[in-house]
């Protein structure tokens, strides 16, 4: 009952009124920061915790927006990214929530930014030590599909046995030659832990490893939470005769021209035309604005960014302000 | 509910709460950040971090000692003292400001504070963790007389680029051994935040450390 | 040019304004209050705080307004603002033996001490819409008689009874020492003790327990119910504070409360015994507590060494599976969008069948 005192004057930090700074309790902060530490300490074991319910239904970043909420402060700078992209839905709502409850600044600029929070990629652009990528994860357990049983996965886990893992993969090989899996592409942290990459497609998978930038992730309605320090060793599983490979696209960006980055698959019309543009939106607005042309003429990509709506958005000047409503 | 708040602000019994020193100013955004701090310290293990609180904790406790266990602990962690810090002051500031159990024995504990270095116990005598819940392992806040001199160590391991120097002062002569039997039964071990001052490093049970 | 949907700030915003407007409806309707719900949706409101685990009848109200009657989405609402309450302590375990009792009923004897109490239920109405109640006004005053006798104080419990010859197994001692599990604070973990169990049946979702209650009836688990009794009445809320030494009573709430009686065929240790299911819940839900104390007992089967062959038994499968809350916002994330793993998917596919093509013309030639 001793910091029930000290929670009071709390509540004057900022953001919401009624709501405690970043919406969380200075208790459950606690116990959030406690298994962050220890999920640091072990890398890719995934660390129970009490998650609470959030405003935010689980399974919608529940699990991420906790993390955040336990690190974020007021000095720090957030992006969100869902799809990769700055302006999806929920990405827009997550940014949201935090400028209204924690009042911080929010960026699109994967550099400007101390904590990116995440839903199914990594930034194309390269993290730096100091930041933080908090991951939201939906389903923490790579075994999960192979065995629905939580004590099974958890003896699985405790004595490193995960020949159930390399069976199915194999499968996959001797039933299509390759291995049937393109996002939550299974890995190894630290030679240890079997680990999902929350689906991010396996073409992210290669940037985890000896990534320079802390890796967090948090599974709200699972209740556990993970991590990969930086510089730290993960690799996605495979065999010496099936080598991890990542997705490879014939055509590039049509918008910015990319030739090495994540594509979508944007439909024309109703007789199979198709281009194909970055999945990272600040990713390609950067490259556009620095020159660069794709395939698309630039009337084409105006009018595709006019109807998107944010794409080659200038600034965000203003915008948290009139967020904080 | 009203009464109860009242009642909830007002200390428990049992606690001496004169000459009590100040805990965290702020306590939700000092608290976030010494948090950061701590993170950084875990994440970066071997390289020293100063904090900007300045606390003015009891003796024989450093300031970072005092703001690592303040940002910490609480109702659901028991606390370990070792016998230099374990006096009446101390004991009221962590039941006042953290509401922390203190416990008796080392084996019981979720953190271990330990100001003597030099006599600290083994690293063995704290919860080890569990094969298939290695986080319920200790934390051992250990307060050195400096995090500048002393053997220099190298470090490897996760959140290590290569190869970190780690200088502490004041260590038993086992303690790098421990060490490495601590990092040889992996996942399972204590971690540890060395603190000197307001300086801090993270050393996860991940680290291998090499004379 | 057809572009994919990329949703903003000011779509959000306009969905909220679409969806308000919608709660309302006709704005010539006069609009429900608050006392409107409480008063006469009791059962919602009970469903409400119980799934949502906060007693507080007027904030139910408020949820079940705002959800539009939705309530699962008021159980939601209610789960929200709970979790950002500050936890002054732990009351007193509630006494539903001293319960001021408005309903109670055995199936298991015809009479019994303090006799049986029909008390409000649906139970004997005939399900005939009441055209009366369509009308304004329709309800009228209250017509209940007042009983010519009162509610015996004592009412010991049906289970107690059995109790005195050893027929029925010991309630489980309430260990001091040991605390409570609390999953609102605290994560699962497997196996499951039966403190953590009873909590996530209570908070669990009445539509998912009632018909994993009804598969163990209907062979789906070796049940062979009795309900032993069931009452609803209100009881004593007591909290010790620290500083007091002693309890006082804080309030009073309105529980139901089942005890299931089942046939156990006894093992090494025990002699044949009957065993207990258990079921509770704030307000006036019978049907949950009934389905709970089915369910409470059909996850026993580890504890009493049955066999564990049927989804109800399953404590992984159970308890992962009742509550709405997840289960509500991970079947709905699906909206969200997957457009990047989609993509990863497209290419998957349409390399494994430029392979199959390619391994057909082989074996063609």
């Amino acid at each position: 009952m001793t910091t029930a005192s000290a929670e009071k004057t709390a509540e004057n930090g900022a953001g919401e009124e009624g709501y405690n700074f970043a919406y969380l309790d200075e208790q459950t902060k606690r116990m959030i920061r406690r298994c962050i530490l220890k999920a640091v300490a072990v890398p890719g074991y995934q660390v129970p915790f009490g998650g609470r319910e959030m405003p935010l239904p689980y399974g919608w970043g529940t699990g991420g927006m906790q993390v955040t909420a336990s690190i974020i402060g007021h000095d720090d700078t957030l992006k969100v990214i869902d799809q990769g992209a700055d302006d999806t839905t929920n990405a827009v709502n997550i940014r949201r929530f935090f400028a209204r409850t924690a009042a911080v600044d929010t960026t699109e600029v994967t550099a400007e930014a101390s904590i990116v929070q995440t839903r199914h990629r990594v930034p194309e652009d390269p993290m730096t030590e100091g930041q933080i990528l908090v991951y939201q994860v939906p389903q923490p357990e790579p075994l999960r599909k192979l065995e629905p049983r939580e004590i099974e996965c958890r003896k699985m886990h405790a004595y490193k046995e995960y020949g159930l893992m390399q069976v199915s993969l194999y499968e996959d090989i001797a039933r299509f030659g390759e291995i049937a899996t393109s996002y939550s592409y299974p890995v190894m942290v630290n030679d240890r832990y079997l680990m999902s990459p929350t689906p991010i497609p396996k073409f992210d998978n290669p940037k985890m490893h000896d990534f320079p930038a802390l890796q967090l992730f948090g599974a709200g309605r699972e209740k556990r939470i993970y991590a990969i320090p930086p510089f730290t060793k993960v690799k996605s599983l495979d065999f010496d005769d099936h080598p991890f490979e990542v997705q490879q696209w014939e055509e590039n960006c049509a918008l910015c021209g990319a030739e090495d980055t994540f594509l979508d698959e944007v439909i024309l019309d109703d007789r199979g035309g198709k281009m194909y543009v970055c999945s990272d939106s600040h990713y390609c607005a950067r490259r556009r604005a620095e020159g660069h042309r794709g395939t698309l003429s630039d009337s084409a990509a105006a009018a595709y960014a006019a109807a998107v709506g944010a794409a080659d958005r200038p600034s965000e000047d203003g915008e948290s302000a009139e967020w904080v409503t | 509910m009203a009464a109860m708040a009242t009642l909830a602000g007002s200390a428990p019994g049992g606690i001496d709460t004169t000459d009590l020193k100040p805990g965290l100013a702020d306590p939700v955004h000092d608290s976030q950040r010494v948090f950061r701090a701590l993170l950084e310290a875990m994440a970066r293990p071997g390289r020293p971090l100063q904090l900007e609180e300045g606390l003015d904790p009891p003796f024989p406790l450093d300031p970072a000692t005092a703001a690592a266990v303040l940002t910490l602990c609480d109702h659901d962690t028991p606390l370990w003292i070792d016998w230099i810090a374990d006096t009446p002051p101390v004991r009221a500031y962590f039941s006042f400001h953290c509401g922390c159990p203190l416990v008796e024995r080392s084996q019981q504990a979720a953190f271990g504070l330990v100001s003597d270095a030099e006599n600290m116990p083994r690293l063995g005598l704290f919860a080890q963790g569990l094969d298939k819940y290695p986080d319920r392992s200790a934390t051992l806040v250990l307060q050195v007389p400096s995090l500048s001199e002393g053997l220099a160590v190298q470090l490897s391991g996760p959140g290590i680029d290569g190869r970190e120097t780690l200088r502490a002062a004041g260590l038993p002569d086992w303690f790098w051994n421990d060490w490495r039997l601590n990092a040889a039964q992996f996942p399972l071990g204590v971690d540890i935040i060395m603190t000197s001052g307001r300086a801090l490093v993270g050393l996860p049970r991940s680290i291998a450390a090499e004379g | 040019m057809y572009v994919a949907v990329k949703g903003g700030e000011e779509a959000i915003l306009n969905s909220h304004k679409l969806i308000a407007e919608e709660r309302r409806g006709d704005p010539a309707v006069p609009e429900l209050t608050l006392t409107q719900i409480k008063e006469q949706m009791q059962i919602a409101v009970d469903r409400v705080m119980t799934e949502g685990s906060l007693y507080d009848r007027d904030l139910a109200a408020l949820a079940i307004k705002q959800a539009q009657g939705d309530l699962v989405e008021a159980i939601f609402l209610l789960r929200a603002y709970r979790t950002t309450l500050t936890r002054f302590g732990e009351t007193l375990p509630i006494d539903t033996a001293k319960m001021a009792v408005r309903r109670r009923i055995s199936a298991a004897y015809k009479d019994l001490p303090g006799g049986q109490v029909l008390g409000p239920s649906y139970d004997y109405t005939h399900r005939l819409l009441d055209f009366a109640l369509a009308a304004e006004e329709g309800a009228g005053e209250p017509q209940a008689e007042e009983a010519a006798e009162t509610v015996a104080e004592a009412m010991p419990r049906v289970t107690e009874i059995l109790n005195h010859e050893g027929l029925i197994e010991e309630e489980i001692a309430l260990n001091d020492e040991e605390p409570v599990a609390d999953l609102t604070r605290e994560p699962m973990e497997f196996p499951a003790d039966r403190d953590m169990r009873l909590q996530n049946l209570a908070r669990g979702d009445e539509g998912f327990l009632l018909a994993l209650g009804y598969s163990t009836q209907r062979g789906f688990g070796g049940n062979h119910p009795f309900a032993g009794e069931i009452r609803l009445g209100e009881v004593a809320v007591e909290f010790a504070p620290e500083e007091l030494g002693f309890a006082i009573e804080i309030g009073e709430i309105t529980v139901s409360e089942c005890q299931m009686i089942n046939q156990f065929a006894g093992s090494a240790e025990r002699p044949p015994q009957f065993t207990r299911g258990y079921g509770l819940a704030f307000g006036h839900c019978e049907r949950k507590t009934m389905a709970m104390a089915l369910v409470d007992r059909a996850l026993r089967a580890r504890e009493l060494d049955e066999v564990i062959e049927y989804p109800a038994q399953d404590e992984e499968f159970v308890l992962y599976h009742s509550d709405n809350v997840e289960a509500s916002g991970f079947v709905q994330h699906l909206k969200l969008p997957h457009y990047v793993d989609f993509q990863s998917e497209l290419q998957l596919i349409r390399s494994l069948r430029r392979r199959h093509t390619e391994e057909t013309l082989e074996a063609a030639e």
